[in-house]
Formats: structure tokens, C-alpha cells, sequence
């Protein structure tokens, strides 16, 4: 009898990842992955680490599963399109110890550049893919994942959304199954060395093994058959399962734990005992195109469902036929913003008063393409940044490029900006990089990573040293500034411009969330000497707010935000004071600063020619 | 016991909790699912992180009762909307079932506060009057949850929250 716990669908993959006697585990962070190897790292029997990409967490899983080791790989969508090289051919070796791809999907991209959806990946690898409706089944699927991974010697992808991974619900838990294994690696190049003439034998194999995995699905528990109303029927997996439970709890349900290979039989036997069959899935028409490809008439899903996530409404409106209304936007939604004493401000208000083209990447620093920074040019994918920078330097007008940088952070320069460094010196580029080095993985909640010289187990190793690698890269020029210097920053950033070939800033200083202890007294404006020239509120910081109706120009929404903030900042800050403000709401307003938020970085005291920013 | 347990879950208590990132709105939900959790009831709460501690909006779903399937709450379907920033209730107040309840920090609440940070737990003070977990499971619960330096004081706010009598919308 286990006991029960309230856990979230990460926490519970790890632990599925323990009890399952998994012994390696790696990833790369990214929401929504992220937590899952957080929470494996308390295992003293798992050794787990951060990879610096997702592709090399993979190939290191790879490597334990050759020698016998039950492994687990954690990333997001995304994260899997790095993966995919190894990902495929790994289909074709298959695996010695049992092997479990986790993907996390983020639908409606909650913190993603986009909601692709990785079903697909499956059908592509000609492997088997799990995928929980529950935090239960998120963990126990780990179990069956690796037990399906050893029996047919192949891969399985275990899919879960960000409902599942970032939901909590209850969860029984099991104890650990030793496997006292002898790790060992067997030379048997037939197997893992895929040159072609070997490759074309394990593809044959691969495709026999599909054949053997669909019978497998036709009888496995994992595709469930739950029979209610004969009227409808609804064919569903993940996440879609509880959503169509909870509006229609009386239909006959075919729940499939195994979404690929579909078992078809059962497809069939179900479709008989039904008069009318939905489809219910979230993303793309993956269930559904298989389905009608079978020849079952299914009833429709409209397009506008393909985007975003599901949800109980949209779930209705297909199950009851009703038109789908888009929940009028009202209110506003605070945006994201730079944390109050985000070391990344500073070198994007340089970059906006240079107004300078910026190709960006992934990372906390993408905000910087919110007003008033308004400094952020492109975004693609982890590394993009610096190919993107390449790119433009070849084709635009030499003057056009001498006001082009791109900008990487620390986490995101090793995941994939070494190589098009490297791209960059080797083809005579004329670029500047600026790396943000925050000694942190900060976007998906500050994760140690190579430049930090700590492992995920807490371990002291040794760092990476970017000015080192960018010189053994032959970069012309490095130079690392502290991002609260504006002036040091702006003369770097123009100096780094007027090198010739490749240059690199290295803005260098730690993530205000991790470093609490660089929290200095917070500041103030004096009113009486303030000459409301608002260069402060350039910096877009969140200490710093403004009452006035003009101050924003035309950007409605945020001006509308700051307002509200500053109301109910009345309301709540002590009365005197709120009292003498309210009464001249206009633009001669001088800015305030919220002492409860300001971190005392002291941009806004740089930035303010009239020196009336002073501590309090 | 499960009978009576059975009787008394059937009800679905829907549970929306809004604020800004850096105000403890998971925190507040943490508490309340895990409240939910230790009285017996079957529970989903649903969060989105990543972006959640930049100051942006933050939004968090509980469920509880006997049985829960889908960790979101249909729009309408909410008994209470929780906020620790009353501004932010607009962007969710349909949400809101007809005769569901929006529980929003009152007037002056804050000044009776010792320290603003322990207003999340306040605020749960105000909601527990209307859900059924003891006096005990929430006690048992905050002081688990929270750092033990602020137990105390976190405890109090709770107090504040449980005992007042504020107008509730």
C-alpha cells in the first residue's frame, strides 16, 4: 500500500523516474520541464546532471543506456528539436538499459517561442509514445515507458503538456525496484554503429518492431475502453481526457495511454459501439488524421482549435456542436517586466539610446523588446542571436552594420552560441556579441550550468571561462563590463563596434534573484528638485512609477497599468504622502520610486542628469 | 468515514487565485490545495510558471472535492476568486459564477497587518471562512508551508483574516 502525496506532474515524473529504478537522469532546463530533474536531483541513487544542451543530455543518457542503465531525459518542446539528430538514429540502435524521452509541450506558449506540437516526433522516430491525463499516470508511466523501452529495444517518448507537468493532484507512491545490474558495455557494432551498410539492417528492424509495438498497443491496459452512453464516443489522450470527462462525464471513453502506435483494432471495435465519435486532442489533428486515414467518420474540430490550449469551454463547444466564442479580452494583463535590479537593464537602455538593431535570443532579456526598451530585433531559438548577426553583416551596408550587435545570455551562449562564434570568426565576420553573463539559467528559474562551476548535484567543478573560449576562438576583441555601469558599458559596446572582425562584450554580473545580497538602500527622487524629464522612466523599471497621462506617449496599455499600479499604490502607501499627489494628477508629476521594490542598482541615479535620485 | 467524507465533497469548490508575480499568489495556493489535500478531497491545482516572478500577472486554479478532472476552472464556474491586488480581478471576474464571491484585499486591510508580506495568508484567513477544512488542518498546513521565522507572524495574519468581518462582493 503506498502512500499518497500532492504532487505536481514534474515532481511526480521524478519520482516515477526512482521508483522505476532509473540510475541516470539528464536534460537541459526549460519550461515546462525544468522541475523534473530539480526533483530528481535528492536521489542519492540517480546520478542526474544539467547538459549544456539538449542534444548532449540526450547523447549522455544514450551512453548510460548502452551499458545497461535505465535512463530518463527531460526537455521542452523545443529542447527535442536540438535532441532530434541523435533522437532519430537512436531509433535505430535502440537502447540496452530502458530509455524514456521526456517532452514537455507548452500549448498556448505560456514561455515558449512556439506550440509545436512533438506527437509528430513519434510517428517520425517510428518509436512508442505514453502520455498521462493525470499526475498518477505521469508518474506510473515512467515504470511502463522503460519496461516497454527493454522489451522491444527502442526509445519511448513519454509526452506531457504544461497542465500535466505544472498541475498538482494526488499521487500514490511505490517503493524503488532495485535492478542489481552490471553496468557493462557490449561491442556490437551491427547494433550501435550506424554506417549505412548497418543502418539499412536496423532500419528494417525498426520497422518490424513497429509492427510488434501495434499488437502490443491493441492489448495493453494502457489504451482503455470505458463504456457509458452509446450515443457518443469520445477517442481522447493527456490532458483532453479530463477536460472531455468533465463535460461530458456519461460518454463512452477510449482513453489512449498510448497514443502511437494507435492500437486500430481497438479503434474499430469502439467506433462499432458508438453512433457518433469525437476526437478530442489539443494541438494538431494527430489523433484525428490517423483516425479518418482508418476510414472512421469522425465529427469535426474547428481550425481556430488548432491554436492555443484546450480547455473545458472549447471542449463543449466540439462536444455540443456550439460555436467556440474567444473570451473577450478584459482587463489587462500585466506583462512580464526585468526584475527591479535586473543586471540586463542597464546594457539594453545603452542599446536603446544607441539605437542600435539588436538580433536577440532565449532568455530572461527577451522583455527588453517591451516598451520603453524597445531593444530586442529578432528572437528564433536558443543561439539564433549570433547566426542572425552573421547573416546581417554580410548583406547590409558596412555603415548599416557598425550599428548591429547581438545579445546572448550565459546559459543560452553554451547551449548554442559557441559554434556560430565560431562561424562568426572563421568566415571574417564583422559582428559584436554582447553576452549577458547572470552566472545563471535565470528564465527557467536560475539553474546552475558550465559557466557557474556548480553541478546540478550541488558539486564544485570547473567553470568555463568565456573571455578564455572567446580568445581561443581567435575573437579580435573581449572586454567584460559591469552592466551597472552605464557609462562603462556604453564605451565598451561603441570601443567593441570599432574593432575590426569579431568582438565580444561580456556584461558580467549575477541575477539580482540569486545575488539578494548586491540589494542595496532603496533610492528616491527628491520632488522638489526633480525636473520631470523622465530619462528614469526610460530604463522601463519597476520601482519607477509615473502618474502622469502623458508620460508613455502612445503606448496606451502600459500607460493605463502604470496608473492603476500608482492607484493602488495610494491606497495601500501611507496617506500624507499619497494625498499630495493626487491632487495634481498631470503631467508635471515628478516620478516616484517604490522603496518596497527598488533594489538601489542605481541606474536611475546615472541616468538622471540633475542628480535628484539620492538614497533614502 | 468515507460516507460521510462522500456527503460532504460532493460540492466541487472551484477556486481562482489572482496577483502579480513576488506577491505570494503561490504560495497562497499551495497552502489552500494542500489544506484541500490533507481533509480528504481529491484536488487539482494548476499554475503556469516561468514568467511568473517577473511581476507579470499570475494566475492559479484550485479544484477540490470528490472527484476532479480537469485542473482549470470553467469560465462561470468559480465560487471565489481570491487577489492579492484587486486591480488584477477584472482580467478574470468571468471567471465568476452567478452567485460566486470575489474575495479582494478590503479597505485599510494591509495597515492591520504587521508585515504587508504575510497578506497572502491573510487573505486565505477571509476565504477559509466559506470552505469546510478545520481550524487545525489550516494551522497545521501554514505552519508547514511557510519559512519558520514568519510562522508566528503568518499565523496571526491568518487570524486577521479568519476573525474580521469584511464585505465580501
Amino acid at each position: 500500500m503506498g502512500r499518497m502525496e500532492l504532487l505536481s506532474g514534474n515532481e511526480a515524473i521524478a519520482i516515477g523516474a526512482y521508483e522505476s529504478g532509473v540510475v541516470v537522469a539528464t536534460a537541459y532546463p526549460g519550461t515546462p520541464s525544468t522541475e523534473i530533474l530539480e526533483n530528481i536531483k535528492i536521489y542519492e541513487e540517480i546520478y542526474c546532471q544539467w547538459s549544456p544542451n539538449e542534444k548532449v543530455a540526450l547523447e549522455v543518457a544514450m551512453g548510460a543506456s548502452f551499458a545497461g542503465a535505465r535512463t530518463l531525459v527531460a526537455m521542452k518542446h523545443v529542447g527535442v528539436n536540438v535532441a532530434a539528430d541523435p533522437f532519430m538514429t537512436l531509433s535505430y540502435t535502440g537502447i540496452k538499459g530502458g530509455l524514456v524521452l521526456v517532452s514537455a509541450d507548452d500549448p498556448a506558449m505560456h514561455s515558449s517561442q512556439n506550440e509545436q506540437d512533438n506527437r509528430h516526433y513519434a510517428k517520425m522516430a517510428k518509436i512508442p509514445m505514453l502520455e498521462p491525463s493525470d499526475n498518477q499516470e505521469a508518474k506510473d508511466l515512467v515504470s511502463k515507458a522503460l519496461e516497454i523501452s527493454e522489451r522491444f529495444d527502442t526509445p519511448v517518448l513519454l509526452r506531457i503538456t504544461t497542465r500535466i507537468a505544472h498541475s498538482e493532484g494526488r499521487v500514490k507512491l511505490y517503493k524503488r525496484i532495485e535492478n542489481n545490474r552490471d553496468y557493462k558495455f557490449d561491442k556490437n557494432p551491427q547494433k550501435f554503429v550506424m554506417i549505412p551498410a548497418y543502418a539499412r539492417k536496423r532500419h528494417a528492424f525498426v520497422e518490424d518492431r513497429l509492427k510488434k509495438i501495434k499488437k502490443y498497443a491493441e492489448n495493453s491496459e494502457l489504451n482503455k475502453i470505458e463504456l457509458f452512453s452509446k450515443d457518443i464516443g469520445i477517442i481522447t489522450s493527456g490532458i483532453s481526457y479530463q477536460y472531455s470527462k468533465e463535460v461530458m462525464p456519461d460518454a463512452s471513453f477510449l482513453k489512449l495511454g498510448m497514443s502511437y502506435p494507435l492500437c486500430r483494432r481497438k479503434i474499430y471495435d469502439f467506433a462499432k459501439t458508438v453512433k457518433k465519435i469525437f476526437v478530442i486532442e489539443e494541438g494538431d489533428r494527430f489523433l484525428e488524421n490517423h483516425i479518418r486515414a482508418m476510414g472512421i467518420e469522425l465529427e469535426a474540430k474547428l481550425d481556430e482549435l488548432l491554436l492555443g490550449e484546450l480547455n473545458i469551454e472549447k471542449v463543449e463547444s466540439i462536444l455540443y456542436k456550439k460555436k467556440y466564442v474567444k473570451p473577450k479580452e478584459i482587463g489587462r494583463v500585466s506583462p512580464p517586466k526585468m526584475c527591479t535590479g535586473c543586471p540586463h537593464r542597464g546594457v539594453f537602455y545603452i542599446l536603446n539610446r544607441l539605437k542600435f538593431t539588436v538580433t536577440g535570443d532565449i532568455g530572461c532579456y527577451t522583455l527588453a523588446v517591451l516598451p520603453p526598451l524597445n531593444s530586442i530585433d529578432t528572437c528564433v531559438c536558443m543561439g539564433a542571436s549570433i547566426g542572425n548577426a552573421i547573416g546581417l553583416s554580410k548583406v547590409i551596408p558596412e555603415e548599416d552594420n557598425k550599428k548591429v550587435v547581438a545579445v546572448i545570455g550565459d546559459s543560452t551562449f553554451i547551449h548554442s552560441g559557441i559554434t556560430p562564434l565560431i562561424d562568426a570568426v572563421y568566415n571574417n565576420s564583422n559582428i559584436t556579441v554582447i553576452i549577458l553573463d547572470n552566472e545563471t539559467t535565470a528564465m527557467t528559474g536560475g539553474q546552475d550550468h558550465p559557466g557557474t562551476g556548480i553541478t546540478l548535484k550541488g558539486n564544485k567543478t570547473k567553470a568555463l571561462d568565456f573571455k578564455k573560449l572567446c580568445k581561443a576562438i581567435g575573437v579580435s576583441s573581449v572586454k567584460t563590463v559591469d552592466p551597472y555601469n552605464l557609462d562603462e558599458v556604453k564605451a565598451a559596446i561603441l570601443r567593441a563596434k570599432e574593432v575590426n572582425g569579431v568582438s565580444v562584450v561580456i556584461s558580467k554580473r549575477k541575477c539580482i534573484l540569486i545575488d539578494k545580497e548586491s540589494i542595496k538602500r532603496p533610492l528616491k527622487i527628491d520632488e522638489e528638485k526633480c525636473k520631470i524629464c523622465d530619462m528614469c522612466i526610460k530604463l522601463g523599471c519597476p520601482a519607477i512609477i509615473k502618474v502622469s497621462e502623458d508620460e508613455m506617449g502612445s503606448i496606451g496599455k502600459e500607460k493605463s497599468i502604470k496608473k492603476d499600479k500608482e492607484k493602488e499604490k495610494k491606497k495601500e502607501k501611507n496617506k500624507s504622502k499619497s494625498e499630495n499627489k493626487s491632487k495634481n494628477k498631470s503631467k508635471d508629476v515628478p516620478p516616484v520610486i517604490d522603496e518596497n521594490l527598488c533594489t538601489g542598482c542605481g541606474l536611475c541615479e546615472q541616468v538622471c542628469k540633475f542628480d535628484v535620485i539620492i538614497p533614502t | 468515514m468515507k460516507n460521510k467524507l462522500k456527503n460532504k465533497m460532493k460540492k466541487v469548490n472551484n477556486i481562482l487565485i489572482v496577483g502579480l508575480g513576488g506577491q505570494g499568489v503561490l504560495l497562497a495556493s499551495d497552502v489552500i490545495s494542500m489544506a484541500a489535500f490533507k481533509s480528504g478531497y481529491d484536488i487539482k491545482k494548476s499554475e503556469v510558471h516561468g514568467m511568473s516572478q517577473r511581476g507579470g500577472s499570475v494566475t492559479t486554479h484550485v479544484r477540490f472535492g470528490s472527484k476532479i478532472y480537469s485542473p482549470l476552472i470553467k469560465r462561470g464556474k468559480a465560487d471565489f476568486i481570491l487577489t492579492l491586488k484587486n486591480s488584477e480581478i477584472e482580467r478574470v471576474k468571468d471567471f465568476l459564477s452567478s452567485d460566486g464571491k470575489v474575495i479582494g484585499v478590503p479597505e485599510g486591510f494591509l495597515d492591520k497587518l504587521e508585515n504587508k508580506k504575510t497578506l497572502n495568508i491573510a487573505m486565505i484567513g477571509i476565504l477559509s471562512k466559506f470552505l469546510d477544512i478545520s481550524s487545525k488542518i489550516w494551522e497545521e498546513v501554514i505552519k508547514e508551508t511557510v519559512p519558520s521565522k514568519f510562522q508566528q507572524l503568518n499565523l496571526e495574519a491568518f487570524e486577521i483574516g479568519r476573525e474580521g468581518e469584511f464585505f465580501i462582493g
